[in-house]
């Protein structure tokens, strides 16, 4: 056997498996998208049908605003931690990344005992303060699952800037304001950019924690879910699905061309 | 340190940070071997909800590691093979080959288990067996092996080292076994402990590919917190953790020993 064949043969198990088990399905999906009354004008519905839409920009606008939180919270603590050596800084560190391997449900549960009926926060606060299952208790687990994937980002960038950068404007008399606006966040921004668009592809696709918290609140993920198992309307959530699909591929191809190398999406 | 109340804003929002994520998860762990969690810690300690939940969900957890322990299997066959034929021929079709088999880590699971219910939902035998549950792991964690492997694959001198063994006399699947994968151990390893995590998280492709007899340890946890009493879905929680948190910092060290080789 040549060293041609042999390195063709090592394609096959995963010519196999892709091709039956994600090119055919995706395929499917995308054609059953149109398979309904509408036919393709289902894109358009989704766009008219203000259910959707709501759903649409609701989700759109939690993620926006889980970004924004996760990179202010993650660049902060991100370059504190690199830029500082102190005894316990190893256990902050693990703390802030341990939710990496939590699935979305538990996040969901997380949040339920933060703010749900029997949360900390009603128990020590007078009167009833539960948002567990409101879009605040969303935006809260996204912000849960966000915060360690930017800060790993934020930190691997922090850590190649040369210290030498900040004394140097530091020397020329720059107020640590004007340092953090002048020298540090230009230095981050492609790393922010890429965290950022990773954590809003995470947030708009994040189906366990919506599943575990939303009750009153219908996100996307959540309207596909629906769609499917309860009205049988296999069309609208293929069509939901494609959208969902080609946001997120959008977000990090945009994450990419900044940074490089893709950290872990779902949850 | 903290001469500055620039730093001092930091080390606030860093603390904060760390309490938002710790007190619930401690407050799961409490409240797993807590008596009575309305009444708090003095009601007492107790392993009776962790007994519990091990009579209700012992099955979902064994399916979890069964499931993983194949996906595994599976995802080395599949991506240690193809990461060596990618990086044996690296290029622009690898490059479009390496990105849609990565497709499954952007689009999201719900979407995954759609398609894949549209196309084999029908074929009875195959979608209330486990194997089904099993293609939905393997799609969403293959792409995390095949980087693994064609990172350290693609770092040391594969080309030099073959060369070698090839002016020996040796076949090119001797050279693959005997060479490529020695050589890249450190990748398969951090490869595999990330398989094995995120298969035994997964949620959002197994909520909708599993059936009511095969439920994985996350669809319980779902399960439990709709449905049970806060100690038990709290108990519950703390097995998952117990299970998790080892495999993340193996995971994480054997990363970071992989991530040296590159370096």
């Amino acid at each position: 056997m040549s060293s041609r064949t042999f390195v063709a043969l090592c394609f096959l198990p995963l010519a196999i498996f892709t091709l039956a088990f994600l090119a055919l399905p995706l395929v499917r999906l995308i054609l059953a998208s149109g398979e309904s009354e509408a036919g393709w004008a289902i894109y358009l519905e989704i766009l008219q049908k203000p259910r959707y839409l709501s759903t649409l920009i609701q989700t759109v606008v939690i993620s926006v605003l889980v970004t924004v939180a996760a990179l202010a919270i993650s660049t902060t603590a991100g370059l504190f931690l690199v830029r500082n050596r102190f005894p316990g800084r190893g256990v902050l560190l693990s703390i802030l990344t341990l939710p990496l391997a939590f699935p979305g449900v538990v996040v969901g549960f997380m949040i339920i005992l933060l703010g749900g009926r029997q949360g900390l926060i009603n128990q020590i606060t007078p009167g009833h303060v539960v948002f567990a299952y409101s879009a605040f208790g969303l935006f809260l687990g996204y912000l849960y699952f966000s915060i360690p994937r930017v800060l790993l980002t934020v930190m691997a960038a922090a850590e190649k800037i040369d210290p030498a950068l900040e004394e140097a404007a530091l020397t020329l008399g720059a107020s640590p304001y004007r340092i953090v606006r002048d020298v540090l966040l230009p230095a981050l921004m492609p790393a922010m950019i890429a965290a950022g668009a990773i954590a809003f592809a995470t947030a708009m696709g994040a189906f366990g924690t919506a599943f575990t918290l939303a009750t009153n609140i219908d996100v996307l993920p959540m309207v596909i879910y629906t769609e499917f198992t309860l009205s049988a309307n296999i069309a609208m959530a293929s069509a939901l699905s494609v959208i969902l699909g080609l946001v997120t591929l959008a977000m990090l191809l945009i994450a990419r061309s900044f940074a490089g190398g893709v950290v872990a999406a779902g949850g | 340190m903290l001469k500055s109340p620039a730093k001092l804003l930091q080390l606030t929002v860093t603390l904060l940070a760390c309490a938002f994520l710790l007190v619930p998860t401690l407050q799961s762990v409490l409240a797993g071997v807590t008596v009575n969690y309305f009444q708090g810690v003095k009601s007492g300690l107790t392993l009776k909800w962790i007994g519990e939940v091990w009579t209700l969900y012992s099955s979902s957890i064994f399916l979890s590691i069964w499931l993983a322990f194949c996906c595994l299997i599976c995802t080395l066959i599949i991506g240690v093979p193809a990461a060596y034929a990618l990086a044996r021929n690296p290029g622009r079709m690898s490059r479009v080959l390496e990105e849609f088999i990565s497709l499954p880590l952007a689009i999201p699971g719900l979407a995954l288990a759609l398609a894949l219910l549209q196309v084999y939902g029908s074929v009875q035998g195959f979608r209330a067996h486990w194997s089904f549950i099993l293609v939905g792991h393997v799609l969403y964690t293959l792409p995390f092996m095949v980087r693994s492997v064609l990172s350290v694959m693609a770092a040391i001198d594969l080309k030099t080292l073959e060369e070698g063994a090839a002016s020996l006399g040796a076949p090119a699947w001797r050279r693959f076994i005997d060479i490529a994968v020695p050589n890249a151990l450190p990748g398969v390893l951090a490869g595999s402990l990330t398989v094995v995590t995120l298969s035994i998280g997964e949620f959002n492709l197994t909520w909708m590919l599993h059936t009511p007899y095969l439920k994985t340890l996350p669809v319980g946890l779902a399960d439990s917190y709709a449905s049970m009493r806060l100690e038990i879905a709290s108990a519950y929680t703390l097995v998952f953790f117990v299970m998790i948190v080892p495999l993340l910092m193996a995971m994480q060290w054997a990363s970071a020993r992989a991530q040296r080789i590159l370096t």
